[in-house]
């Protein structure tokens, strides 16, 4: 049997091509090592980034937007879902912080992939407004890397 | 009061930002003036990964590939002006702007343009029916969702195959909405393959192509919308209609880049698909630079970092006199070329040329002023090409009126 | 003495702020949230001269008369008004013998300036036109407006004059005993009064019903439009006509107050219960088209903003329906087809008058005719503005990038009466540009939850049942 579908792994989107039988026999068309590996797995148990929200109690964002730092098996993302809308955590948080130590057991972090400040006394619970009492990102914010 | 610098940067999304930190990096004082709070641009919003493998070797989300280069940027000497809206923008250059401390006079001696682009709205696409409330653009959906937490509505149809929409598409459908299907009027979807396979069939979201929205239902809240097959030529197919009961359009039907402020300084090629820049993505006003979405849409915002870094450290040479007045190469679209940027190179140097097939393309060869060819086995409209020309192709071309830059099939 | 107003159409407002000239109490009734959401959102916006109908009709002479005051109205409200002018096209000798009727008829209603021009004449004047126009008919004294700034406007200068404006409360019932008017049933209770009028567009006809007054059903006409964008600036600058049928005015083309081009409208007559179906077709869009380029054979449709539809309401006979009806207490202001805009401030004044009269109100002494603008950033000086920034921050902050328009100005419409985004788009602009709001909506919509203390997913696009958003991703 033989399976052709997009890479998802870049952009660049190479169209592979897989060669079934007892297990993967060929693959065709990736144009880098990561290509190859993603064909193996998607013929066998096809792996995603899950990238979504988790509420922020008291900051000036609503949510904090949050990944997997790995892919999780992409038949637990509906359950995973369900584990994450239930969570919430306190402003402030930090880009990179980690959410969850380990998603439905796969091992994953989830991690928050941007800081949220606590909302001021003058926040006007407007993210896009910025808030009177809130500063602008100023280079500042930014811890040296 | 009024601000004398040697380059300002207008817009601080990705583009901007690597503008402004590699104008900074070369030398100039660097103004990056931002009409919104914060920095990032859209990348804010956009909450899903698969940026950065390119400039960070990392799949990384919008947010966090924002807050790299703004942490590039933050090591440089540039300055940040956020919340803070061009009005205008005289020859000078001279910038008029307001912020929430009065108005502001920008003097500086390079301007480089990144202010994005903006999304096809509804009006311009002629829809018969009713104006009722629930339809969205593919952006403004994805800022309620990801940035105000609001969700639009329980049941959506997306109208547009492009990036954004596909996204919508798996974000709305994970937030819990009901999403019936994307439909796309051209015979191909408009997005990268990868979105379509990762953004839809791994959620069962059927794609209907060759198809559009043929009307809108619903007095107050929009009630539904009737899909209609179309032909090779576009014209709808009475008879295939059908009904679909949502409370949500979202529309993905292209981008448009934004130039308002300093359009007139700009020459458009003679359908004016594109604005002129040669290849220090410098326009027809000298002093004036593209870059990012605003010149054209590119695919990947690693290209739009890395094309806004020339374009700032171009702006800042021109700003310190370093860059002499050069006699410029045109380049020239023309068979199966839909976009084509920069329109000129200089001969001598090397130059990466962008470009977009108008329609999916298998086997077919680039060539550009017989000096390049490169086979392609296949060739799509969502998928920019880039065409990295040698120094000595561009020193081949040198004495010839214009190159050619052609897609031939095969 | 209490009078209540029904229907916060232009025709009802302006009438809620000629009777708020005189010792009463006026309360002005709407079922929409804020004035002018019915027929006076959706249609061409001119102010007619009054060539266009029949000498010694309701229309006639008070389209002339409410021509000869909107000057005055528009700039004791800050509402936008230009004349102009009006060229009727003849491109057969058939239709130039029309233009003679016309210009026979405009002058037997006293429309001033009326002139019969060459089609050379025509071309000079709009170069745009179909080079094979014959003969045209010049009106100089037709004008172009905003239909609904002009209501909001007129309400608010009502309210400021002691009117009570009571939108979002519809009427139910009306209490009639021994045939006068006593009361107006609300959703929101009983209110006592001494007259009615209905000015309720559409709704006239169950409106006098609910007094007991006979009144034919009246019939909505579909206009369908499409507006051109800003850049289309230009293309024509006085309002084209095509010479007239005996349905309608025909498809036209114009420049809108805001540099925009609009083409249109249709005229479709539905039937009497339609008195909704503002919306758009494939054919109508087709002969909005095919009628504008009549008239300019060469349209920039890559301009195209939007296409949209309005209802306009057809009395039986189609003439107004202005005074005192069988009941007494009860008048109207009904029927107010095509040139009902026009007529509005007349109309108004001349029942006002007729109001007072009967109940012998006396005149106020101290009525302010003047409600001051909101004042859009791009009309004022650099000084003026950086002054205004200094004083309030958010005239600093710009919300709607398309047209300019700060976070000031939208608070500031919030605090005269918007609740609702279309609201604040006609009283600012603010998501009337090209990107029609994909940048300012959320924004909006966060200020409007923040000012009125609501839920964002109480807001709405446009009253009750178009709230915008439905809930939170995370409540």
């Amino acid at each position: 049997m033989i399976r052709e579908f997009p890479c998802v792994s870049c952009p660049l989107g190479c169209l592979l091509r897989v060669e079934l039988g007892e297990g993967v026999i060929r693959i065709e068309g990736h144009r880098c090592p990561r290509g190859e590996a993603y064909a193996r797995e998607e013929v066998t148990d096809p792996k995603r980034v899950l990238a979504t929200s988790v509420k922020v109690l008291g900051g000036d964002y609503p949510l904090v937007s949050v990944r997997t730092d790995r892919p999780i098996p992409k038949r637990l993302i509906p359950q995973a879902m369900a584990v994450i809308r239930k969570l919430a955590v306190d402003a402030p948080v930090s880009i990179g912080q980690e959410i969850l130590s380990d998603l439905l057991g796969t091992g994953a972090r989830l991690i928050a992939t941007r800081s949220v400040r606590k909302a001021s006394a003058s926040d006007e619970g407007d993210p896009s407004l910025g808030g009177q009492g809130q500063p602008p990102v100023e280079k500042g914010d930014l811890p040296e890397s | 009061m009024r601000i004398s610098v040697d380059v300002a940067v207008v817009g601080g999304g990705a583009a901007g930002m690597a503008a402004a930190k590699a104008a900074a990096e070369a030398g100039a004082k660097t103004l990056l003036l931002e009409r919104e709070e914060r920095l990032g641009g859209v990348l804010d919003q956009c909450i899903h990964p698969g940026f950065g493998l390119h400039r960070y070797r990392e799949e990384l989300t919008g947010p966090e590939f924002s807050y790299r280069l703004l942490s590039e940027l933050a090591r440089t000497s540039a300055e940040v002006l956020s919340g803070t809206t061009v009005l205008s923008v005289q020859p000078g250059p001279e910038l008029l702007c307001a912020n929430q401390k009065g108005l502001l006079r920008v003097q500086a001696k390079a301007l480089v343009w990144a202010g994005g682009a903006r999304e096809r709205p509804f009006g311009p696409l002629l829809i018969p029916g009713t104006r009722p409330a629930g339809i969205f653009t593919a952006g403004l959906a994805q800022k309620l969702v990801n940035i105000h937490g609001l969700l639009p509505g329980r049941r959506a149809l997306i109208l547009g195959s492009g990036d954004i929409g596909l996204i919508m598409a798996r974000r709305l459908h994970l937030e819990g909405v009901e999403v019936v299907g994307v439909a796309e009027i051209r015979p191909f979807p408009g997005g990268l393959l990868r979105n379509v396979a990762q953004c839809l069939e791994d959620f069962g979201i059927p794609l209907f192509l060759r198809h559009t929205v043929a009307q809108v239902h619903g007095r107050k809240r929009l009630s539904g919308v009737t899909l209609v097959e179309v032909d090779e030529r576009g014209q709808l197919l009475p008879g295939t209609e059908k009904f679909f009961s949502v409370d949500t359009l979202v529309l993905s039907v292209g981008l448009i880049p934004e130039l308002r402020p300093v359009e007139h300084f700009l020459v458009w090629d003679h359908s004016r698909r594109w604005p002129w820049v040669n290849s220090f993505w410098q326009t027809a006003a000298p002093w004036l630079f593209l870059a990012g979405n605003s010149l054209t849409v590119f695919d990947l915002v690693d290209t739009v970092a890395r094309v806004g870094e020339e374009a700032g450290r171009n702006a800042a040479r021109y700003a310190l006199g370093d860059l002499p007045p050069v006699s410029t190469l045109p380049l020239r679209g023309g068979e199966n070329v839909a976009v084509l940027v920069p329109q000129a190179c200089i001969p001598g140097e090397p130059v990466s040329l962008f470009l977009r097939v108008p329609k999916p393309m298998d086997q077919a060869v680039i060539r550009v002023g017989g000096v390049y060819e490169k086979n392609h086995k296949y060739l799509r409209p969502a998928e920019m090409v880039e065409i990295k020309l040698p120094a000595e192709a561009t020193t081949a071309l040198a004495g010839k009126n214009e190159a050619l830059v052609e897609v031939c099939p095969q | 003495m209490r009078v209540a107003v029904i229907g916060a159409g232009v025709v009802g407002a302006l009438i809620a702020r000629e009777l708020s000239r005189y010792e009463a109490e006026v309360l002005l009734f709407d079922r929409e949230p804020e004035p002018g959401f019915g027929v006076t959102k959706a249609n061409s916006a001119i102010v007619h001269a009054g060539f266009h109908d029949e000498p010694g009709t309701m229309r006639a002479r008070f389209c002339v008369a409410g021509n000869a005051l909107y000057p005055e109205i528009c700039a004791e409200l800050s509402v936008p008004f230009r004349r102009v002018g009006a060229l009727v096209l003849a491109f057969t000798p058939e239709e130039e013998r029309t233009l003679s009727v016309l210009l026979d008829q405009g002058e037997a209603n006293g429309v001033p300036g009326l002139m019969l021009l060459s089609g050379a004449e025509a071309l000079a004047r709009e170069p745009r036109v179909n080079p094979e126009v014959r003969r045209a008919l010049w009106a100089p004294t037709v004008g172009i407006t905003e239909p609904w700034a002009l209501a909001q406007a007129a309400a608010e200068n009502a309210a400021q004059n002691g009117a009570q404006l009571r939108l979002g409360e519809e009427v139910l019932g009306i209490v009639v005993r021994r045939g006068k008017v006593e009361a107006l049933r609300t959703e929101k209770g009983v209110h006592p009064v001494s007259a009615v009028v209905n000015a309720a567009g559409l709704y006239a006809d169950r409106v006098a019903m609910m007094a007991g007054v006979p009144f034919p059903p009246i019939r909505p006409r579909r206009g369908q439009y499409i507006l051109l964008d800003k850049t289309a600036e230009g293309l024509v600058s006085s309002v084209l006509f095509p010479t007239p049928n005996p349905l309608s005015k025909g498809i036209l083309v114009l420049p809108t107050v805001d540099g925009g081009i609009l083409l249109g409208p249709t005229a479709e007559d539905l039937p009497p219960e339609e008195k909704e179906a503002a919306e758009t077709t494939r054919e109508g869009l087709f002969q909005v088209l095919a009628g504008a380029r009549k008239l300019v054979p060469e349209l920039p449709l890559t301009e195209t903003l939007k296409t949209f539809a309005g209802l306009r309401p057809e009395p039986e006979g189609g003439d107004f329906v202005v005074g005192e009806s069988s009941v007494r207490g009860f008048y109207q202001a009904a029927g107010m087809r095509s040139p009902g805009l026009t007529a509005a401030p007349a109309v108004a004044r001349s029942l006002a008058e007729a109001i007072a009269t009967d109940l012998g109100l006396a005149r106020k002494s101290r009525f302010n005719p003047v409600r001051p603008p909101i004042p859009r950033v791009e009309e004022l000086t650099e000084e003026e503005w950086d002054r205004l920034i200094k004083e309030d921050p958010r005239w600093g902050r710009i919300v709607c990038f398309c047209n300019q328009v700060t976070e000031a100005q939208v608070v500031e419409a919030i605090r005269r009466g918007a609740r609702t985004l279309d609201g604040v788009k006609f009283r600012t602009r603010a998501g009337f540009g090209r990107c029609q709001g994909s940048f300012c909506t959320a924004r909006i919509l966060a200020i409007l939850s923040r000012e009125l203390g609501r839920g964002p997913e109480e807001i709405s696009l446009r009253g009750r049942g178009s709230e915008l958003v439905w809930g939170k991703v995370r409540p």
